[in-house]
């Protein structure tokens, strides 16, 4: 055996070693009441690359924990109200709100982000929240599409998300998903831009290890749209893509475009068992 | 003197091929991923190599290795082993292998390579996220990567 091969496998027995002292084993809980799961045992789809998923949350700091245990402290709860006032607020040529058609969000989308992205049929596309909620905008409401990662998206998620606090995320990858998640899986490991790295090679290799001042996690989206401390406002799923795709010196991919929605959905699908915690609170 | 101080700053980020120069499609590695000859003929400075190692905007080594020597330098990453005693394990040229393309010592690899200009997927300008306007120079030139392998020479088994 040469060198290099001995290399390679020396590599491989030492990282998931070195991964074991990343992630804490604190517990989050919200507001006293709802218990999160914040790590399980990896979706069978992904067993042959890691035994066990955390949230996000379990590699932040306890300041940073602590924000997100209570609704009054967590700063993203903010647009959650906005966005209360956005579903019953009419908008558009036909004069309709959410609330119009959805009547009381508590009912209507209980569940509703724990399952998506999502096959829809009529339309023959997996899609987003993102994506449907532009659909309603624009073809039930008259009204203007929001920015994809703009702020009352990013706002109106957050609230979406909150009826379904606690649920474990459950996307389904096969039937007529699958093309879609087998294309989102090829995104994932292909290692991008003048640095070659891929969501792997950070996520997936290097959970729980240090990289410059960053603590590296598995790269969950359980927690989206997520309160960043560093910009002060919440984040889109997609935008977070891109943030690290350009960090590989890459050119990177449009939000909202099929390369992300896909990406989206087979990200979801590694967290498949972690509760849904949007909003959650990032550094 | 406007003039001159541009064109100093484009050779200096290496996207012009000096004289005496091998540039980045040019180097030779050996089977073991190391490459004998010097990069410039000239000798590299090892207090710029330090300088690079630790720089976010250079090399940027730090994100992935701790480096004892630099240690006033703040948040040295786990990605990497810590390159404490590299200029005892390895000669400067499997060094000047290791900083130009460590690919092609360690196959598959997460350490970028620093002296590459093609074979990439959607490279972009730097960290704009768009599309390079033209070449793409090496993050690296080729006076730094000398730089860098004088510098890890001097990090030596207490
Ligand atoms: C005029 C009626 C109407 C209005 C107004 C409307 N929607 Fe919808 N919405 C629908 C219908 C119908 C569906 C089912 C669509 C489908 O399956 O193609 C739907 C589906 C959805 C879903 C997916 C639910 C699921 O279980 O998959 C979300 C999320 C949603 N709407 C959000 C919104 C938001 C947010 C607004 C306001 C900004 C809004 N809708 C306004 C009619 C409406
Ligand atoms: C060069 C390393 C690197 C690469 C490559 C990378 N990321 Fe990240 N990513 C980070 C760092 C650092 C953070 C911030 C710390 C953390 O949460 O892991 C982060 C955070 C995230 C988060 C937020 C997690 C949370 O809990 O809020 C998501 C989601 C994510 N990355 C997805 C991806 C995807 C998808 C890809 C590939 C397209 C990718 N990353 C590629 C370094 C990287
Ligand atoms: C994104 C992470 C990353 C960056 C950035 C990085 N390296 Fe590495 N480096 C690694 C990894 C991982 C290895 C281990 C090789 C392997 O088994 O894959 C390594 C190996 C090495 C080695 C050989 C290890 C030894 O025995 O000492 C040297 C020397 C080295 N790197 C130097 C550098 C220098 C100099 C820079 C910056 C110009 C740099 N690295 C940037 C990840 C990185």
């Amino acid at each position: 055996m040469n060198f290099k091969a001995m290399t390679a496998i020396a590599a491989l027995v030492a990282a998931p070693l070195s991964v074991l002292a990343g992630p804490d084993e604190d517990a989050l809980v919200v507001n006293g009441e709802i218990e999160m799961v914040t790590k399980t045992a990896a979706p069978a789809h992904m067993a042959d690359a890691v035994d066990e998923i955390y949230s996000g949350w379990r590699f932040r700091s306890d300041e940073t924990q602590a924000l997100q245990m209570d609704d009054f402290d967590n700063p993203g709860m903010v647009f959650v109200d906005q966005a209360q006032e956005a579903w019953d607020t009419a908008d558009g040529t036909e004069g309709k709100s959410c609330a119009s058609c959805h009547d009381a969000v508590q009912d209507s989308m209980a569940g509703v982000r724990a399952v998506y992205p999502k096959w829809n049929e009529d339309a023959g596309e997996v899609r987003t929240l993102a994506t449907q909620i532009n659909d309603c905008r624009e073809n039930k409401m008259g009204a203007e599409k929001w920015k994809y990662t703009g702020g009352d998206m990013a706002a109106m998620e957050a609230l979406i998300s909150v009826q379904s606090r606690g649920m474990p995320v459950n996307v389904a990858i096969d039937g007529p998903a699958q093309e879609t998640w087998e294309k989102g899986k090829e995104i994932y490991y292909t290692r991008y831009g003048q640095l070659e790295l891929s969501c792997a090679n950070c996520h997936e290799q290097n959970y729980g290890n240090m990289i410059r001042a960053d603590h590296l996690s598995q790269g969950q989206i359980n927690g989206f749209p997520t309160y960043r401390l560093k910009n002060a406002k919440l984040n889109t799923a997609h935008a977070r893509f891109k943030g690290c795709v350009r960090d590989t010196r890459a050119e990177t991919f449009k939000p909202g475009s099929d390369d992300f929605v896909a990406l989206e959905l087979y990200v979801a699908s590694r967290g498949n068992g972690l509760s849904v915690e949007g909003p959650s609170v990032r550094n | 003197m406007k003039f001159a101080s541009l064109t100093l700053a484009t050779a200096l980020t290496g996207s012009i091929a000096l004289a005496g120069q091998v540039g980045p499609e040019d180097v030779a590695f050996n089977d073991d991923g190391a490459i004998e000859a010097s990069l410039t003929g000239a000798p590299g400075d090892a207090a710029n190599g330090a300088v690079i190692v630790g720089e976010k905007s250079k090399g940027n080594c730090v994100a992935c290795h701790q480096v004892a020597a630099l240690a006033d330098v703040p948040f040295h990453g786990e990605v990497g082993p810590p390159l404490d005693g590299a200029g005892s394990r390895w000669s400067e040229a499997e060094l000047r292998g290791l900083v130009s393309n460590a690919k092609m010592t360690f196959d598959g690899t997460v350490m970028p390579a620093f002296y590459k200009v093609d074979g990439f997927v959607r490279p972009g300008d730097a960290y704009t996220g768009n599309a390079p306007e033209g070449p793409l120079p090496p993050i690296l030139s080729a006076q730094e990567i000398e730089d860098v392998v004088a510098f890890l020479a001097t990090l030596k088994e207490e």
